[in-house]
């Protein structure tokens, strides 16, 4: 196990580059860093004191490596909007931020995975159909549009919750929902089709012959391993979940990471952009680990000695 | 003027039967008719908005803001789904905003299904090193938060048509990528390309005429799906002010206005986000019922 974890992260290390590359280098996309950073109007002598504190006079190979140095423990410098380095803006937010996810993974466990499992052992009725239906529809439907649509059905028309911002549970059902919404259906079909296969194991067969009640046998014997399948599911759409964050968080006024990526990026706040995007592909890093790690604990077949 | 009798009794070849096979099941299931049928509407506002348009999409009614649509209690004949905040009708710039989409989306997949079927090829072909490399290029840019990285990346460089095809283009890449390789090393050993490449034939002509047909139609599918995926992108983006500018009418900047006048009028933001989805669903179950019809393991009966 500690041999594998080690493996891993070091395969991790290119992945690593490549993020603080593509971090670097978005700055740069347009030329001269400056002409983001600063006004349109700034002075020449202004110019140059920023590239000199900067270090954006230096050559591009050492500008990289003082980055990837820095980068690395997590010094983007300070944020150009406020006078504060620009990774403890982004860890004031994460709390937020992770409140949010947490919610909307447990809104799309608790309800997708029953959701799926009745789908499973009840094939082909109303709820199986349902889940296909909602599952096209989670799919088709933006984020942002379902956010606006359930805020003005919730909020401004039956008044039953808050518009945005946070506070009591209250605030966070909706951000949650709107989040989970896809999940939840990807969830569910991913959990039915895999319940469907271990339902015609022989252990099943074995489990219901020696007289296991039929709940035992479905939602212990059998979801154990339907279950895999869906953490790999969950570990890969991380990535699209941060990517809902930034707009959720936006239409909701959540004051977390998301919502702080999209001001930098209106503020032109670079610093802040390049923290965001190293802090999220981190975490996506990190919870793929993870989830590579929980297959050993789920199926004892799988060891990483 | 006529054919020879020769070319009409001629048997259809092996290429041709297949695609004939392909179009019969696709235009015999319902769900992909109806796939097919939205996505004409799309393509014919995309193409002739001023034939279908009711009014100009950029003449503004100042008397007449905010309606709702016209069978409602307050809405004005002519003015089907009413009108925005400057009194614009929403029908008509639902019609013109399909052209950017579908324009932005279309040449997106084609940035990004040239990008990752040449990768996709070249790694699965070539494999060792060549293929190691791009396996880590496409972990790299699947370990981004996609949308986040568009949104930065399109901030910096400006939200100009062609740099959204080529950004929106690029994200995509990998997925292409991974589709591709995978087909490649299925084929790469088999007869067929063994004999081409013991008679001779060099490697870019063994790609292109012996290996890229069997991988097509894999890349059809996923193009389908493809298309739904920057379809959605497009209107996030637009969504967020990132997208092509106004005044020009898109999609999702008519459901970031409607957003702000929620309270006034739910119509502004409700029908944009209807065409979008179900020109997103039209893609989706296309990309379904393709796979299905492309599969030659799965029999008519």
């Amino acid at each position: 196990m500690g041999r594998y974890i080690v493996q891993r992260l070091v395969l991790t290390i290119p992945v690593l580059i490549g993020i603080m590359l593509v971090c670097f280098f978005l700055t740069r996309l347009s030329g001269d860093p400056t002409d983001l950073m600063l006004p349109t109007n700034a002075t020449e002598e202004a110019r140059a004191a920023f590239r000199s504190v900067h270090g954006l006079d230096r050559p591009l190979w050492e500008q990289f490596v003082t980055f990837f140095g820095k980068g690395l423990l997590g010094d983007f410098g300070a944020s150009l909007r406020f006078n504060q380095p620009a990774m403890s803006l982004v860890w004031e937010r994460l709390g937020a931020t992770s409140e949010l996810a947490a919610a909307t993974m447990a809104m799309a466990l608790l309800i997708g995975v029953p959701a799926g499992v009745a789908a499973a052992y009840r094939r082909n009725t109303p709820a199986d159909i349902t889940i296909r239906g909602v599952t096209l529809m989670g799919q088709a439907l933006p984020g942002f549009y379902l956010g606006i649509i359930s805020i003005m059905v919730f909020a401004v028309w039956l008044r039953w919750l808050p518009s945005g911002g946070r506070g009591s549970w209250l605030n966070l059902i909706l951000p949650a929902a709107t989040l989970a919404f896809n999940l939840v259906a990807l969830i569910a079909r991913v959990t039915r089709s895999c319940m469907l296969d271990v339902l015609r194991q022989d252990y099943i067969r074995t489990a219901r012959a020696k007289g296991a009640r039929e709940r035992t046998v479905l939602w212990i014997h059998a979801l154990r391993n339907g279950f895999i399948p869906v953490l790999t599911v969950i570990g890969l759409q991380i990535g699209l979940l941060m990517g809902g964050v930034v707009v959720t968080e936006t239409v909701f006024s959540w004051p977390g990471v998301g919502r702080l990526a999209i001001q930098a990026i209106y503020a032109r706040d670079f610093p802040v952009v390049q923290a965001v995007v190293f802090t999220f592909a981190i975490i996506f890093v990190f919870v793929n680990l993870v989830v590579d790690l929980l297959y050993a604990v789920l199926d004892p077949r799988i060891s990483y000695n | 003027m006529s054919l020879s009798p020769t070319a009409d009794a001629a048997e259809p070849s092996p290429a041709q039967n297949r695609w004939r096979t392909v179009t019969r099941r696709l235009f015999t299931k319902k769900a992909a008719q109806l796939s097919l049928a939205i996505i004409l509407v799309g393509f014919l506002f995309a193409l002739v908005p001023s034939l279908l348009a009711p009014h100009d999409p950029y003449a503004q009614e100042l008397t007449l803001r905010l309606r709702p649509p016209a069978f409602m209690e307050r809405g004005v004949p002519g003015y089907w789904l009413g009108t925005d905040q400057l009194g614009r009708d929403i029908l008509s710039r639902i019609i013109y905003g399909a052209r950017i989409t579908l324009f932005v989306s279309i040449f997106a997949v084609l940035v990004s299904g040239v990008a990752g079927v040449a990768m996709g090829l070249i790694g699965g072909y070539y494999g060792g090193k060549a293929d190691a490399v791009i396996l880590r290029l496409i972990d790299i840019q699947l370990a981004f938060p996609l949308v986040l990285l568009v949104i930065a990346v399109v901030a910096v460089v400006g939200p100009s048509l062609t740099n959204l095809i080529i950004i929106m283009g690029l994200s995509g890449w990998p997925r292409f990528a991974r589709v591709v390789r995978g087909s490649v090393l299925s084929v790469r050993n088999k007869e067929f390309v063994e004999a081409a490449r013991a008679i001779g034939v060099k490697t870019p002509r063994i790609m292109l005429q012996h290996i890229l047909p069997n991988v097509l139609s894999a890349v059809i599918v996923y193009a389908s799906f493809d298309l739904a995926r920057m379809i959605l992108l497009e209107a996030t983006l637009s969504f967020l002010g990132l997208g092509v500018q106004p005044p020009s009418p898109t999609w999702g900047g008519m459901i970031s206005d409607g957003a702000k006048y929620m309270s006034l009028s739910w119509s502004v933001s409700l029908s944009p986000g209807i065409a979008i989805a179900l020109l997103i669903l039209a893609f989706n179950i296309l990309g379904d019922e393709l796979r299905d019809a492309l599969d030659p393991q799965i029999s008519d009966n």
